[in-house]
């Protein structure tokens, strides 16, 4: 309706296409480092197409590439590439032209909302941005389409929510608000960066359910970029999968997930692990991409029982693991009653206002089981697990370990119990030490806790935890910014492990990982629990993970627990609405017949 | 917006595993041209600094060696502009003028390198030819010049003193006739000792009680804060004043005591505000989980990953010390008048440049530029090598 120029003729069918976009990065003395390379797709107007792939694999650079918006200065693009628009060869095109096509012919948003929205303006002024410099509009007409576009997007009193800054509004709202600005000029492609990533699963599906309505409503063309095979199996209508720079394979959505063609596509679809049923062990892409032999395609689809390399992925078993969950005779390791936690925020002198992170939190763990416990962002559950190890004071209730009430120990008194449980933490950048090479980050707990009878011995004994997370001893030297994030990952869990904890909390161990690699740490912590017995304390928000791992499981939202129980009853019976809600969220791809 | 590409050639995996931080550090640095440039011109004034400490060179700097204010020379590559018979003293010259105009012309030859004397004698005329001729209302110094001159430096000894001594200096000499290379050499001692002894003092009294406020929070943050924000609310030099009055004494030591007492408060509230960063860091919490003690937490966890912040500070401090040592060798909180440094050099010489004697001022800021660039340059690329963040990829 109110697009400015009337479309072309209605014969050419591709909106837009990009052919052979090959993007290398300058850098200082050696070889330009090929980002993206020989890269070829279309996107068809009123249609949805999304880059698929791991971290480094080039999805983002090809967006930016094609928005005009890589620094020149490091990138080159090369010059056979073309990025074809209405017939337009936008690399071709003066600055000035491609910065007037931003924003009104085609717009984008990014993964984090909190950053790419102005902290120092309201809302309504960066809305209101775009429409006076694209379409020269007067500040009160411009208001008027900000309360519209508000709207549209669904954010509750538009009017209202002009007037607020980004942090005033929550993670969901301001990518609602990021949505509006893309939104404003009404362009015929956007492109989306990641644009749920940084949100809770349940604000995810709101914010992809969004997005179809308002492509629906104003025919436009989306480019879906994502690493989340399954959730893009749900918005797009045709799927590009990237990997190290290139395209390993492109094709209908159907086709993608019921038969794909690539190996990597298959690796991607088979080691995520899925809330509605459990292998018992995850295949990793090394089974993939390694095995010489391609495995035969069977016509129904791909489900990994037995299709040619049986030794990666052993045969689902159709009702996983009977003894998992109840009639466990193993002793209790934990004990928690009445657990409570609050911060304290200074109003003025005397008053301090109170916030509950955990409330009330009742709970017990079996020596080497797994507990995981599930929740949104601020449902409480890293405070639960900081307070159990004591890095947070507790307000009140009581801790048992092994028997022993453990809460109100003394500093001293508690040391032993530092040796017994451990924790490994989200994020495998910040966890190590940056400073210290990964033989004295390892040897530090074990000299402190005099575990070894020297420094020799403590040495062979890090080499031999190395060895068992799967590094070669050869990283003691090194430092932590030499390791990939899958490597760091085993480094924290090797430190953890040195002291041979009983207990061992993992504060979202893999949500920081690239799917590939979290199928291999996952592991890795089925085998080590198999081998030491070690109990786990796994906090998640990622319902499928846990479904993997977890013997009993505990949802929690806004400091309270919910519901908590064994883990096959509750996924496939959960009582609680919230639990319902939750794992009705998740993204599942699309159903494939035979129940992959 | 299409362009070239050099070739699309494999990335090649940097091969620098297995060595330590310093070694890693090193190898960024040689990479910085700036900063292999800049340590070059500290390490040379250090190794002077450190010869002249030691007496080697410019330990004879109080001794007059030249005539009063000989010119500069620069080996040769400057002929001196004017004979010295000619150039005299300042205080017989301008005596000499004030008191002659008719022998303006005579002395024409030696205003070659006297930037101001055309705009003195413009002065000069336009008061000989008004009725304002004897008023010295006009030039300040004359009669200070005058007293001057009269007192000792009488033109008879002047000739008879300048038959022993130098007619010229590479690079000038002073008013009593040093040599303005070798006192500035040994300023360069004292004011490099100074500025980064007191910027040391300041940034270790600073790292230590910010590591500390920053690490503990709570009471501990609020008392240092109270200090700091006492320390702050006063003007700075009120706050040197009461110091110096409080040590009671002149020299060097002083003046680090000085400088290190009042200038921690910029470097505490950073160390804090780092602290308080990394406290929550997730390595932190780690050996918080294995029960490493808090102060091997606070210094040997945190402080190499905040140490940059530290390092940078001691530069932009170091820079600023010497600055603010002029300005209190100005108020003569200084260092003692039988030592020099380039704060006293450059007092001595805004006295002299009226007169056009250029050389000790272009001396003393020369070098103080020159060490000032260099050292910034140098703590600048420091601050890259050592900074972990700052990936071999760059």
């Amino acid at each position: 309706m109110n697009a400015p120029n009337t479309p072309v003729p209605t014969a050419s069918p591709a909106l837009f296409s990009v052919e052979r976009l090959s993007v290398a990065f300058r850098r200082r003395r050696q070889p330009p480092f090929v980002a993206v390379r020989e890269v070829t797709f279309t996107i068809n107007e009123n249609e949805t197409v999304a880059l698929v792939g791991e971290s480094g694999s080039g999805k983002s650079v090809t967006a930016l590439a094609i928005m005009g918006l890589l620094p020149k200065y490091v990138a080159e693009v090369a010059e056979v590439s073309r990025v074809v628009y209405r017939g337009r060869d936008l690399l071709q095109c003066s600055d000035e032209a491609r910065r007037r096509l931003r924003g009104t012919e085609m717009a984008m948003i990014f993964q984090e909302p909190m950053t790419s929205l102005n902290p120092v303006f309201t809302v309504g002024y960066q809305i209101a941005e775009v429409l006076r410099l694209h379409k020269g509009m007067s500040a009160s007409a411009a208001q008027a389409r900000c309360v519209e576009l508000l709207d549209e997007v669904g954010l509750p009193e538009p009017r209202r929510a002009l007037v607020r800054y980004p942090s005033q509004l929550s993670g969901g709202q301001q990518q609602r608000a990021m949505i509006a600005m893309a939104l404003a000029c009404t362009p015929r492609l956007l492109i989306a960066d990641e644009p749920t990533t940084a949100l809770d699963v349940t604000v995810q599906k709101q914010i992809v359910e969004l997005l179809k309505t308002l492509k629906a409503r104003h025919r436009m063309s989306v480019l879906f970029i994502s690493h989340d095979l399954a959730l893009v199996g749900e918005v797009a209508d045709r799927i590009v999968v990237m990997r190290h720079g290139e395209i390993r394979e492109a094709g209908d959505a159907e086709q993608i997930f019921s038969s794909p063609r690539d190996r990597y596509t298959q690796a991607l679809l088979q080691c995520r692990p899925r809330t509605d049923d459990v292998p018992s062990r995850l295949p990793t892409i090394e089974n993939f991409m390694t095995e010489t032999e391609c495995p035969p395609l069977h016509g129904e689809g791909w489900d990994g029982d037995g299709d040619g390399d049986g030794v990666s992925i052993q045969p689902l078993s159709p009702n996983p693991a009977p003894t998992r969950g109840e009639g466990s005779k193993a002793p209790l390791l934990l004990e928690v009653s009445g657990l409570k936690k609050s911060f304290y925020k200074r109003e003025n002198l005397w008053r301090r206002h109170e916030i509950p992170a955990v409330k009330n939190a009742s709970f017990t763990l079996r020596r080497g089981e797994t507990l995981g416990i599930v929740g949104e962002s601020g449902s409480g559950k890293t405070t639960l697990g900081l307070t159990l190890l004591r890095l947070h004071q507790a307000t009140g209730g009581t801790v048992r370990f092994d028997g022993n009430d453990i809460s109100a120990l003394s500093k001293e008194a508690f040391m032993p119990y530092r040796r017994r449980m451990q924790i490994v933490f989200q994020n495998p950048y910040a966890s190590l030490n940056p400073r210290f090479t990964v033989g004295q980050s390892l040897l530090e707990p074990i000299l402190l806790h005099r575990i070894a009878a020297d420094r020799k011995a403590a040495t062979e004994l890090t080499f031999d935890w190395l060895r068992r997370v799967g590094l070669d001893h050869e990283a003691f030297d090194r430092y932590p910014h030499e390791f990939s994030g899958g490597q760091r990952q085993r480094i924290a869990l090797a430190r953890a492990l040195t002291v041979e904890p009983e207990l061992l909390i993992c504060d979202e161990p893999v949500s920081a990982l690239d799917v590939s690699v979290q199928a291999q740490i996952l592991n890795l912590l089925k085998d080590l629990q198999q081998e030491l017995g070690v109990s786990y304390l796994f906090i998640s928000h990622d319902l499928a993970v846990v479904r993997y791992l977890c013997d009993t499981v505990m949802v929690m939202r806004d400091g309270d627990i919910v519901e908590i129980g064994d883990v096959d009853s509750l996924y496939q019976n959960p009582q609680n609405v919230y639990t319902r809600q939750l794992l009705a969220a998740v993204p599942r791809g699309r159903d494939q017949g035979a129940g992959c | 917006m299409a362009k070239k590409l050099h070739s699309f050639e494999a990335e090649t995996v940097s091969e620098r595993g297995g060595r330590g931080f310093w070694s890693l550090a090193w190898l960024r640095f040689r990479d910085d041209r700036v900063g292999v440039g800049s340590l070059a011109f500290v390490a040379v004034f250090f190794v002077i600094v450190f010869l002249s400490a030691l007496g080697v060179v410019a330990s004879h700097w109080n001794e007059e060696v030249g005539i009063h204010d000989a010119p500069p020379d620069l080996w040769g590559w400057l002929t001196p502009a004017a004979p010295p018979e000619a150039m005299g003293n300042a205080a017989q010259r301008a005596a000499q003028t004030m008191e002659n105009t008719q022998h303006r012309e005579a002395l024409r030859p030696s205003t070659v390198i006297d930037p101001l004397a055309e705009t003195l004698m413009q002065l000069q005329r336009e008061r000989t030819d008004g009725a304002l001729s004897e008023s010295r209302v006009v030039d300040p110094l004359a009669e200070t010049l005058r007293i001057l001159g009269a007192d000792g430096a009488t033109p008879s000894a002047v000739k008879e003193k300048s038959a022993e001594k130098r007619t010229s200096l590479p690079l000038g000499g002073d008013r009593w006739g040093r040599d303005v290379l070798t006192k500035t050499i040994k300023g360069s001692q004292i004011s490099i000792a100074v500025g980064l002894s007191a910027a040391l003092l300041a940034t270790l009294l600073g790292t230590l009680l910010g590591a500390l406020a920053g690490y503990y929070g709570g009471r501990t943050d609020d008392v240092l804060n109270w200090a700091y924000s006492v320390f702050n609310a006063i003007p700075y030099l009120l706050l040197i004043l009461a110091v110096a009055a409080v040590l009671q004494q002149r020299g060097v030591m002083t003046v680090i005591l000085i400088l290190g007492l009042t200038g921690w408060t910029g470097v505490f509230r950073l160390i804090r505000a780092e602290y308080i960063k990394h406290r929550g860091r997730e390595y932190v919490q780690a050996a918080h989980a294995f029960g490493v003690p808090d102060r091997r937490i606070l210094f040997y966890h945190i402080l190499p990953n905040v140490s940059h912040v530290a390092l940078v500070k001691v530069s932009l401090l170091a820079v600023g010390f010497i600055k603010a040592e002029v300005i209190l060798s100005f108020l003569g909180f200084g260092v003692a008048v039988d030592e020099v440094s380039w704060g006293s050099m450059l007092n001595d010489a805004y006295q002299e440049l009226i007169l056009g004697r250029w050389w000790e001022l272009a001396a003393a800021g020369g070098a103080m530029a020159l060490f000032v660039t260099a050292f910034s340059l140098l703590t600048d690329a420091m601050r890259d090598a050592l900074d972990p963040k700052i990936r071999e990829a760059s």
